[in-house]
């Protein structure tokens, strides 16, 4: 499937008034009049403390729940869920689930290959001659036969990862990738979302605008560009760390869970 | 009394704005939570929006699978091919073993009554016609449903309950795959096949068994004898009903299992629920299937 070429000047992501709902409860309101635009390059951490709806904007920003209210924009196009005819749209966003969210039936290999197989018509044989690429830079090639549940919980979440790039996305959604994981991967998780920021030859040295969720902001400092916080039901844009010190919100240093040192 | 009001207003105000969802609207799905009610008739009328409610669902699934089905056929051939060839094998091929001794034991139940009052009655050239009756319109097409609906109607709705739990579906979803073509379809045409073929198989094998067991039990029938009394009670018309009843019956357990497993959000603790729904419909659903052929073999 070809990617469809990209507008100048258009964001990537716009959003204006918004409303989110909630995956699991559709009664329920977790954002509304959300205005927020993200820009072709920018590098995202949405912060909120659990429950606070973060997964639910993610969902939403991907497409897979509706807004409830406002109009939501996908590089300059209006995004009603499941349309055919946005998938091409669709298929320049990426998403990796807090969890993984990988398919228990399918082996690590498999489950990035099938994005592939899906969309490209490829044999399996082809696909996972080229999902061996993306095994390889996750470090995951050890376990590239064995099916998610035999696989600890950061590795699944790198596996997760790979499949979303399987497509090389222009725009990756990335949710709570630092949950659980020890320093080890944590260090892993922040250079690597900084070079595809930058360009990674995985995505042909092309710069992926990243969105990443969080409850916990410190460790994002100096690798993230823009910063907002999700508090009682309101998308608070904040901008970059040094406008952190600045900010008044009680929920921010919640979050930072220290004074915030600036430079 | 406060039941009998909450159901009143949601339902109307959801019928009159038209926002009745195909998978269980928020308002409506608060029925099946709600305290029992206290008289005959707020117990008939709530059996009655659930009955509605998932039929509307059912058929909803059905036209969206069909729909699908339809729309997509052709797309991402190299996966989805490989995939409604591994439902065939499960839902047929894998099953034969079972299937075999099953239609040993289906020629043994039916021969070894109808042998003892068809000798009693001197009837025994009736034994073809039984057979046909019995085994090839009613019991074979009928228990090859009930036990493909065991063995992996019960499995789909857990495997697809907890894909559903699991976040998976939404996975799917997040990568531009439709998880009814992924999920669905092949497990449609995987089963309406396997009932079919299976059926097949069971019939063949309880002919052959039921002369066996006539043959074991001394009974004076020569095996042209026996086959030219199958071959007499068999019409044209009995092949093409019995390839409709079994597609019939593959597609509808398959379309019952896959709907309780995802087309309703579920949690993991439902998932037993789901399945438990979805085998007591699968059997209501196959038998009224049964009785409107059993209507047209009656009226033609």
């Amino acid at each position: 499937m070809e990617t469809p070429p990209a507008k100048p000047n258009v964001p990537a992501l716009q959003m204006e008034g918004v409303a989110v709902g909630s995956l699991h409860d559709p009664s329920a309101i977790v954002a509304e009049e959300v205005n927020w635009t993200v820009a072709p390059g920018d590098y995202w951490v949405v912060a909120g403390s659990q429950g606070s709806g973060k997964s639910d904007f993610l969902m939403m920003a991907a497409s897979l729940i509706a807004p409830r209210g406002g109009r939501y924009r996908m590089f300059g196009e209006d995004m009603p869920v499941f349309e055919d005819a946005r998938l091409k749209v669709r298929l320049r966003l990426g998403l990796v689930f807090d969890g993984g969210q990988l398919f228990h039936h399918l082996t690590i290999t498999e489950n990035i290959a099938l994005p592939l197989r899906y969309h490209q018509n490829l044999a399996q044989g082809e696909a996972e001659a080229a999902a061996r690429g993306l095994l390889g830079v996750m470090e995951l090639t050890p376990w590239a036969n064995r099916t998610p549940a035999t696989l600890g919980r950061s590795w699944q979440k790198r596996a997760g990862l790979a499949r979303a790039l399987a497509l090389q996305p222009d725009v990756l959604l990335v949710d709570n990738p630092l949950a659980g994981l020890d320093l080890r991967h944590t260090h892993w998780w922040l250079g690597f979302l900084d070079q595809l920021s930058k360009g990674h030859p995985l995505t042909g040295g092309r710069p992926v605008t990243l969105v990443v969720t969080t409850a916990d902001l410190r460790p994002w400092k100096g690798h993230a560009r823009q910063f907002a916080i999700l508090k009682s039901q309101r998308l608070v844009v904040l901008g970059a760390w040094a406008q952190l010190a600045a900010a008044s919100e009680d929920l921010l240093h919640e979050l930072l869970t220290e004074r915030i040192e600036t430079e | 009394m406060a039941f009998d009001r909450l159901v009143r207003r949601n339902y109307a105000a959801v019928v009159h704005i038209g926002k009745i969802s195909a998978l269980g609207s928020p308002h409506t799905r608060g029925l099946s939570h709600l305290p029992l009610p206290r008289t005959l008739t707020h117990y008939l009328g709530r059996g009655l929006f659930r009955f509605l409610l998932t039929v509307q669902g059912l058929g909803a699934f059905a036209l969206i699978t069909l729909g699908v089905m339809i729309s997509k056929f052709g797309v991402a051939r190299r996966l989805m091919r490989p995939r409604v060839r591994e439902e065939i094998a499960r839902a047929g091929v894998r099953l034969l073993p079972m299937f075999l001794f099953m239609s040993a034991a289906l020629g043994l139940l039916v021969i070894g009554q109808a042998v003892s009052w068809l000798t009693r009655v001197g009837a025994i050239d009736y034994l073809g016609a039984i057979m046909v009756i019995v085994v090839v319109r009613e019991l074979g097409p009928l228990a090859t449903a009930l036990l493909v609906l065991a063995r992996i109607g019960t499995a789909n709705v857990i495997e697809l309950g907890t894909a559903r739990a699991m976040g998976e579906v939404e996975a799917l979803e997040a990568l531009g795959i439709d998880p009814v073509h992924y999920l669905i379809v092949p497990r449609v045409i995987g089963m309406a096949l396997g009932v079919f073929a299976l059926t097949v198989y069971l019939i063949l094998g309880a002919l052959l068994s039921g002369y066996v067991w006539a043959f074991l039990q001394d009974v004076p029938l020569r095996p042209e004898e026996y086959l030219r009394q199958l071959a007499g009670s068999l019409r044209g018309l009995d092949f093409v009903l019995l390839a409709l009843k079994t597609l019939a019956f593959g597609s509808v357990i398959a379309l019952v299992t896959c709907y309780h497993g995802l087309a309703q959000p579920l949690r993991l603790e439902q998932v037993s629920e789901a399945t438990v729904a979805a085998v007591a419909q699968s059997i209501i659903v196959c038998v009224l299937i049964d009785a409107l052929f059993i209507i047209i073999y009656l009226t033609t």
